[in-house]
């Protein structure tokens, strides 16, 4: 743990809802650690590639609010993927952009009230700490290094502190997502639970984000779903997008950081490509859901991946 | 035929009870569901496909997560279609044995005091037993892990005496201890880390179920009996001084075989 640098970004300002992520810890589900990783995993993978990194190097994920670092190392290339207002040194900058900071330079990113993840890679990595096969931090089982809220004052280092200077490029043009409607699910694995009309009523009426909503859960409010039994069922996997309904019939996404077990039926599962989308709404907001069937589902896999591997080829041009 | 529509065609056999029924979750994970009810022959059967799966390594699967009586399959679509996924597994979940594999029982030390023990008068009056008569019959029993989830490290138990079959709370508790030993409805629970939980607590041990950094992290699966035995408050103390120079695991481990 010695040999950790000390270079990298000061912070200056930050919220707790600032953490390190990656693309999620996999392979100790079956011991109850949950996915973890990017709630915007999208986002993520533009801002890596923004600068060349490998697509799943763990960022700085914001939430809402930005912070404020001072640039310690000689220099960094640093991007950003999201809505947030960036500026270097008091100079606005252009969301979705890759940057140049030298030492002494301070990156502040601003807070906004719309789209509300936004990612911070910098070109090499955060110098962060693996645990379990993933840089990814978990508040509540304390895994990762950005597990406690980091402090004002504190390094976040980098593995490079000396960075080719470069320009500064800016894509948002490109990098936004542009689809309308409703957040797309495939049906089940529990809709035999659900009475036809919940079913109906889930993808015809609108429901608010509650506020309590988090990187664990979004609690769906403004209309209620009616269960056929109970509302329990025995203890079985759940998955990041699953859609438990408990006996009050009050719908709970699960995000990011659900556990890795529930025992509340589920009506549905939110794709993988519209994860990311549901997590920039905002609690306060409204939320829709419209079915599709698994088949499509992947083959909207297939085409984002498509759309990853282009932007990656045009970006090597630069 | 579609993917969608075979399953879907497998979805309504659920009425004729016609298990195991594969089912797609999103478009990246699978679930298989044995019956459904609580059984070890079931437990044992989701098991032995886990491990089938396992060994297989089949391309484009990520990792498998076993529960009660299911088993969820998490994989990579642009890596195996769905329909190749259950064309390979759905034959072995159709044939998987239910005879047991090695059988392990750790011994596991609980302190049935203090703050951690904070329901243990409640459940007493609930079933009109004294306290004593709570312990007794809550380390009596031999426990079989049924799954490993939640959280970290928390062991789901089953075989908790009848008598002690109790509800959980109205309102779940925003945080229990650390290693809290508790009960909820016929299942009792090792926990790990501090977390919100509705389960009536008992006791707690000094044991931790899960310590990231040491190898392995994790030491009780699914599968493997849990035997507690007493201790009071000052061995409780000495064996945590323990575990945090890190010295102690649970050497109290029996194999059977």
């Amino acid at each position: 743990m010695n040999d950790i640098p000390k270079l990298g970004l000061k912070v200056k300002q930050i919220t707790p809802l600032c953490q390190l992520q990656d693309l999620g810890r996999f392979g100790y589900q079956n011991y109850g650690v949950t996915h973890c990783g990017a709630i915007d995993p999208y986002l993520l993978r533009v801002a890596n590639i923004l600068i060349g990194n490998p697509q799943g190097m763990a960022c700085l994920e914001f939430t809402l609010a930005g912070g404020e670092f001072i640039c310690t190392a000689h220099s960094l290339r640093i991007s950003f993927a999201g809505d947030f207002p960036v500026s270097i040194n008091g100079i606005s900058k252009d969301s979705f952009c890759s940057l140049h900071l030298k030492e002494g330079d301070c990156l502040h990113i601003g807070s906004v009230s719309k789209n509300i993840r936004g990612y911070l890679a910098v070109a090499g990595g955060f110098c962060g700490k693996k645990e379990l096969g993933s840089y990814s931090s978990h508040t509540r089982s304390g895994l990762g290094s950005f597990a406690k809220p980091t402090k004002v004052g504190s390094t976040l280092p980098t593995n490079e502190s000396f960075a080719p200077i470069g320009r500064e490029h800016f894509f948002s043009f490109a990098l936004r997502r542009k689809r309308r409607g409703g957040i797309r699910v495939v049906l089940g694995p529990q809709e035999s639970n659900f009475t036809e009309k919940a079913i109906k009523d889930f993808f015809t009426k609108p429901f608010s984000i509650a506020q309590n909503s988090d990187r664990m859960g979004y609690r769906l409010e403004g209309n209620i779903i009616e269960h056929a039994g109970d509302g329990n069922i025995i203890s079985d996997p759940v998955v990041p997008g699953s859609i438990q309904v408990p006996a009050v019939g009050n719908p709970v996404v699960l995000m990011a950081d659900c556990p890795t077990t529930g025992g509340y039926p589920k009506i549905g599962t939110i794709i993988s490509v519209d994860r990311g989308v549901l997590a920039q709404i905002g609690p306060g907001s409204e939320v829709a859901f419209e079915p599709i069937s698994v088949e499509d589902a992947q083959m909207l896999r297939r085409e984002e991946e498509k759309f990853f591997r282009s932007l990656s080829l045009r970006l090597d041009r630069y | 035929m579609l993917e969608s529509d075979r399953l879907q065609i497998k979805m309504m056999q659920d009425n004729s009870e016609n298990y195991p029924r594969l089912v797609p979750v999103g478009d990246s994970a699978l679930l298989v569901e044995f019956e459904n009810r609580i059984a070890e022959s079931i437990n044992v059967r989701v098991l032995n496909l886990k491990k089938k799966i396992d060994a297989v390594a089949i391309r484009g699967v990520v990792e498998t997560v076993s529960s009660y009586r299911s088993l969820l399959i998490h994989y990579n679509c642009l890596a195996i279609s769905l329909t190749d996924l259950v064309g390979l597994v759905e034959p072995w979940a159709s044939d998987v044995s239910s005879s047991k594999a090695v059988e392990r029982t750790w011994k596991i030390p609980v302190c049935y005091e203090g703050e951690a023990a904070v329901d243990l008068e409640d459940v007493a009056r609930l079933h009109d037993l004294t306290t004593e008569e709570v312990i007794r019959l809550h380390r009596e029993s031999v426990y079989r892990v049924y799954m490993v989830g939640f959280a970290p490290g928390w062991c789901y138990l089953g075989g908790l005496d009848p008598k002690l079959h109790t509800p959980r709370l109205k309102s779940p508790r925003l945080k229990v201890p650390a290693g809290c030993i508790s009960i909820g409805g016929q299942q009792g629970m090792i926990g790990a880390q501090p977390m919100p939980s509705g389960w009536r607590l008992l006791g707690q041990t000094p044991i931790k179920t899960y310590v990231s950094d040491r190898t392995p992290p994790f030491f009780i699966s699914a599968g493997d009996y849990i035997e507690f035995y007493r201790i009071d408050r000052n061995e409780f103390l000495a064996l945590d001084r323990a575990v945090e120079k890190g010295d102690l695991v649970a050497e109290e481990v029996i194999f059977n075989e």
